[in-house]
């Protein structure tokens, strides 16, 4: 209960009984009344409470009637107990959410044309479904305080917090870093840090996903856009080996934001601030939109895609393929690409950019891990080597296939020397215009695909926006290759594709897109078997 | 005793008796008067019996809650292999109320007997004396006065020479009315804000630094050394009215009466004979109009209620208010109630912790409505409107300091409506000559 | 109490240095956590010093073992510790309700005339004196008490306040 965090339930076989807006309910002893409430589908209008921090029980939205007890109840703050009968919609509950809501707006600036928050906001919510329908604040002045901007990426419009103190529990309990503070006392009370010091934790931004209102804000999605002009995708953070669950969201095909999605076997609730800062390479509008073909005059022109394939099936064709691939390309596409280098008993490489470690010290393995790509150990799965020098191994071979790969300036003299490249990318980059043939390639946003994370969880990410001109996701180029060299690949959805690999790759054996669903599973050799999606 | 500590002949002093004398501040002093014999005795006893004498007395907390002493003791499990604490609540800082300050000036061995003898009986090694900030003299005292007591060997390692280790160790606040809630208490031992926990956990459960601990007031503890010597009988025969009220009790008298100052009477006197006979009644020339008897917290009182009200805690809810910390405060026919209910309002405002919704936004509003009021800027509406949200204040928060900014609006709005209209539509005060 | 503020060309001093080290370590021994010595700890360096500086909120956190922003938190919680320099005489007269009614409004009157601060939390131009109101302080009974710095002065009347005063230079 309290100090507990709010989604953990007491070690206890005990079962209790009992009953919430007329709807009977059974829950593990020591539950609280309001997650017991939301198992039985009754959603307690709440603010300070959140399943991963512990419990503080001050907003007291929460407060719910239980018969023959003398008061109303925190709910998120009580356990259950035998034969509790519990209304949360109650004349006496609903007066008492209407009070709490009523106080919160006195001093609540009228800001929502120009808050963030609004549209996504549960001051708004809630207050629509349950508050006054007007205010009587009489000649009385709203309290005013101006805003600190707190560093990194969070912004605080005082004015506008409701002191919830999610922010400063997961500061303190989460990050385990008490940078946030609770200062003054009454109703001068505001949230604050030292001066001097800002917030600079790596999970800091996680408190602006916290706060339910518009208190805390993202400068980087400060005035972008309207939270009801936006499309939420599920995905998968794409920029380290971690695999945080993630919400895509985009705006006239735009990813204008990246959001945590709540995983309890992965990220819990939360999203690293280098992570989710990282998403404007997926907007790039310099990108190869059509396949390329080298012609007589040895330049590079735009073609059809059987006209391109049929030029790079001639070039690969008995040739031994030496591969430079990205580990953010997804383990479908890093999987046709295996096939082809193994037929023509060629080999394959990665490099991955490295960063420094940034761990979430109150969640069980969780950090921005060192490797800044997702699909690392799919790439060693199918035996691409984790090189520094990747593209080393291609004197080994007559042709240099790279995909998705970013060259780095020592690669160049290596690419310099080789007669016969064949590139599958997002773009073209001018050292590569050597090329033969170029095939326009999705990035992570635009296409349907998995990432297998560095505890071998498999993940899948949906397509967020579309692609641009005649781009086609890397494995759905590798596969129609390999057609074009005499190989069974014809595929038309990912989840094909990845039915394909199921069947031929003992790790992801028994796997399927509709098993994974939103949560995912881990793979075989993980040491469990292939197990299925929660 | 009025001030300068005289007793009157309708007191019954025991905790009081010696205010006053100099020479019971000193460990030799003390002694000569009795002290320090309860603790021998006690330390000779089993907790467990300690524990029975005090129930059986019907000793209740004087600090405000009146839970009954033995049974808050009797919570503490023994043997359960974790350490035991006592927290001594002296931060005194009700309004109306201060009779602890003066225990601690005069009496601090009687204090530090009291708490020595419930660390015995609840098992704790280690006590901590929250005196509030403000009170430097009994902070000087108290320091003093547990040195002596180390130095004689009463405390310490061997307490007494007999037994358990009794450590004392005095912890001073810094300015907050809400650390004299017990749970906020505990907090700001422990380094926080003073913010009020949530119930359950209780403290004798996980208390102060998550160990089971034992909060009782100043006053309270200083009952108990007598009780040990005289026995529960006697104080259980210290009652006028309800058996359910015990013992003698410090009343802190003040506001627009004669003699201000702390009377200790025997529960159950009347309360007309305390502030007319006791108190001296009004100053020359003004006449009574209103009691809050149980410092600022609980619901005011006219003097056709106060004069009927037997001074005890069910003497007192039966008259539509309560007993408290027994902070008795006298308004006369020259004191504004608008005035004196919105300095009230101010008070729980500034001391508003800041965590619950209600308190913390309610406090201020009902504050800023009621200076409007006394202002004569204020409507009818406003009354409705203080009403409504002091009802939304009462029973929905962490603690009660809500409830107690809404008491004395409520019941001040109930009973002195004609001073609130008077202000509303004449825009006037009618105490005070000049307009509002 | 002496009452100097930092000047910004001075370099911070710390204030656990020596004896007063060791009195913080006479503090620590009373608790089982580094963290409740903190209120303690505040009064030292409020002793020392005045008031309590950022610089000091810094040194006492590291001592604890907290950071700055905590102890900034616990700080801005308890009134009685200052934030910002105040004249050698701090003086707060109590308002509340039961004193409001013996007429401590005229006591605060007299406070800040014959001080020559004028207003409530301004030091007066001379550097002795600040005043301010606050919440009851315990001695109803003795209206209207008055606290200068440490010093509890009860019974405190306006035609009292000059001489009160003059004890203070």
């Amino acid at each position: 209960m309290p100090g507990e965090r709010g989604g953990g339930l007491m070690a206890d076989a005990a079962v209790v009984n009992l009953t919430i807006e007329g709807r009977a309910v059974s829950v593990p002893a020591g539950t609280s009344i309001l997650e017991a409430a939301r198992r039985a589908g009754v959603l307690v209008p709440h603010y300070c409470y959140h399943p991963g921090l512990p419990v503080a029980g001050v907003c007291r939205m929460c407060l719910v009637e239980v018969e023959k007890a003398p008061k109303l109840v925190p709910s998120c703050a009580t356990a259950v107990a035998e034969g509790n009968v519990v209304h949360v919609h109650s004349p006496k509950a609903l007066e008492a959410r209407k009070g709490v809501l009523e106080f919160l707006l006195i001093n609540h600036p009228l800001d929502c044309p120009i808050c963030d928050q609004a549209g996504e906001c549960e001051l708004q919510d809630y207050t629509f479904r349950e508050g006054r329908a007007e205010g009587r604040l009489g000649p009385e002045p709203k309290r005013f305080t101006p805003a600190e901007d707190f560093g990194g990426d969070v912004l605080y419009v005082t004015n506008r917090c409701i002191l919830c103190t999610r922010c400063v529990r997961f500061m303190d309990d989460v990050a385990k870093d008490p940078v946030l503070n609770v200062s003054e006392r009454g109703d001068r009370a505001i949230i604050g840090k030292f001066e001097g010091r800002d917030l600079t934790h790596p999970w800091a931004a996680n408190v602006v996903d916290l706060c339910p209102v518009g208190a805390l804000i993202s400068k980087d999605f400060l005035h972008k856009a309207r939270a009801w002009e936006l499309d939420r995708t599920a995905s998968i953070c794409p920029n380290c080996t971690q695999g945080c669950n993630t919400m895509l969201e985009t705006r006239d095909n735009m990813v204008v934001r990246m959001k945590p999605r709540p995983n309890a076997e992965v990220n819990h609730y939360y999203l690293c601030d280098e992570g989710r800062a990282d998403y404007r390479w997926m907007n790039r509008a310099d990108r190869l939109e059509a396949p390329l073909v080298k012609q007589g005059n040895g330049r590079l022109s735009a073609i059809d895609w059987e006209s391109a394939l049929k030029a790079a099936a001639a070039h690969l064709n008995g040739k031994r393929i030496f591969a430079v691939v990205s580990p953010m390309l997804s383990t479908e596409s890093l999987w046709m690409l295996s096939r082809l280098v193994e037929r023509s008993a060629g080999a394959g490489a990665f490099r991955v950019r490295r960063g420094a470690e940034a761990p979430l010290a109150g969640v069980k393995d969780l950090a921005l891990r060192a490797e800044r790509a997702a699909n690392v150990r799919a790439a060693e799965i199918f035996g691409f080597v984790k090189s520094e020098h990747p593209l080393e191994g291609a004197r080994h071979g007559d042709v240099l296939l790279l995909a998705g790969h970013e060259l780095a300036p020592e690669d160049l003299p290596v690419l310099a020397k080789s007669h016969a490249t064949i590139v599958i990318g997002t773009h073209l980059p001018d050292e590569a215009r050597e090329a033969l043939v170029a095939f326009p390639a999705t990035n992570i946003a635009e296409e349907d695909g998995t990432f297998v994370n560095l505890r071998g969880r498999v993940q899948r990410y949906l397509q967020a926006r579309a692609a641009p001109g005649m781009a086609r996701p890397v494995w759905w180029s590798a596969a129609d290759l390999l057609a074009m060299l005499g190989e069974r690949a014809s595929y038309f959805t990912a989840a094909e594709a990845f039915a394909a690999m199921a069947a031929a790759r003992p790790e992801f054996a028994g796997m399927s897109y509709d098993g994974l669903g939103l949560a995912g599973a881990a793979i075989a050799s993980a040491g469990q078997p292939a197990g299925a999606a929660r | 005793m009025g001030y300068p500590h005289r007793s009157h002949p309708k007191e019954t002093p025991v905790l009081s008796k010696h205010f006053g004398d100099a020479q019971a501040r000193t460990l030799e002093g003390w002694k000569q008067r009795g002290g320090y014999r309860a603790l021998e005795q006690a330390l000779g006893m089993t907790p467990a019996d300690v524990v029975n004498v005090v129930k059986e007395s019907g000793l209740r907390g004087r600090g405000g809650a009146g839970f009954p002493t033995g049974l808050k003791w009797s919570f503490m499990k023994p043997g359960d292999g974790k350490p035991h604490y006592l927290c001594v609540n002296a931060d005194e800082s009700e309004p109306g109320t201060f009779k602890d300050r003066e225990i601690m000036r005069w009496t601090p061995h009687a204090l530090i007997e009291g708490a020595a003898i419930c660390a015995h009986a609840i098992g704790a090694e280690t006590t901590y004396i929250y005196i509030r900030g403000e009170f430097t003299e009994p902070l000087r005292i108290m320091e003093a006065a547990v040195k002596e007591a180390y130095a004689a060997g009463i405390l310490g390692a061997n307490a007494m020479g007999k037994g358990p280790r009794i450590d004392v160790f005095v912890h001073r606040g810094a300015g907050a009315y809400i650390c004299g809630e017990e749970t906020a208490l505990m907090n700001s031992i422990e380094g926080k804000r003073g913010n009020p926990r949530i119930k359950p956990p209780f403290p004798a459960a996980a208390g102060v630094f998550g160990q089971p601990t034992t909060i009782n007031n100043v006053e309270t503890l200083c009952a108990v050394p007598h009780i040990l010597v005289n026995g529960a009988a006697w104080y259980k025969s210290l009652s006028l009215s309800s058996p359910k009220s015990t013992g003698t009790k410090l009343f802190s008298a003040c506001g627009t009466i004669a003699r201000p100052g702390n009377y200790e009477v025997t529960l159950g006197f009347p309360f007309k004979d305390f502030l007319y006979d006791l108190c001296g009644g009004p100053l020359p020339g003004r006449r009574l109009k209103a009691v809050i008897p149980g410092g600022s917290s609980v619901p005011i009182q006219t003097m056709e209620e106060a004069e009927s009200t037997l001074m005890d805690y069910e003497g007192f809810v039966a008259k539509g208010t309560m007993l408290g910390s027994g902070g008795v405060i006298v308004f006369d026919d020259s004191v504004c109630m608008v005035r004196m209910i919105a300095r009230l309002a101010r008070f729980y405002a500034h001391e508003s912790c800041a965590q619950c919704t209600q308190c913390r936004e309610g406090t201020a509003w009902t504050t800023r409505i009621l200076e409007r009021i006394e202002r004569g800027q204020g409507t009818m509406q406003d009354l409705d409107v203080l009403l409504e949200l002091s009802e939304n204040m009462t029973g929905k928060t962490i603690c009660v300091l809500s409830d107690s900014c809404a008491a004395p609006i409520v019941s001040g709005i109930a009973k002195f409506k004609s001073e609130f209209e008077a202000h509303i539509t004449g825009k006037k005060c009618p105490v005070s000559a000049a307009a509002a | 109490m002496s009452a100097h503020g930092t000047d910004a060309a001075e370099a911070y001093k710390p204030v656990f240095a020596g004896a007063v080290s060791g009195e913080l370590d006479a503090l620590l021994a009373r608790y089982p956590t580094k963290m409740a010595a903190l209120l303690p700890a505040l009064w030292l360096v409020q002793r020392e010093r005045g008031w309590v500086s950022p610089e000091a909120m810094v040194e006492v956190a590291e001592r604890l073992g907290l950071t700055p922003a905590y102890v900034k938190g616990v700080v801005s919680f308890y009134t009685m510790y200052h934030t910002h320099p105040v004249g050698r005489h701090f003086i707060q007269v109590c308002t509340t309700s039961p004193c409001g009614a013996c007429g401590a409004e005229k006591v605060v009157e007299a406070m800040l005339k014959h001080t020559g601060c004028g207003d409530l939390g301004a030091t007066s131009p001379d550097g002795r004196f600040t005043v301010i109101e606050v919440e009851c302080l315990g001695a109803c009974g003795f209206a209207t008490p008055v606290m200068v710095n440490d010093d509890f002065v009860e019974s405190v009347t306006p035609d009292k306040v000059p001489q009160l005063l003059t004890q203070y230079k």
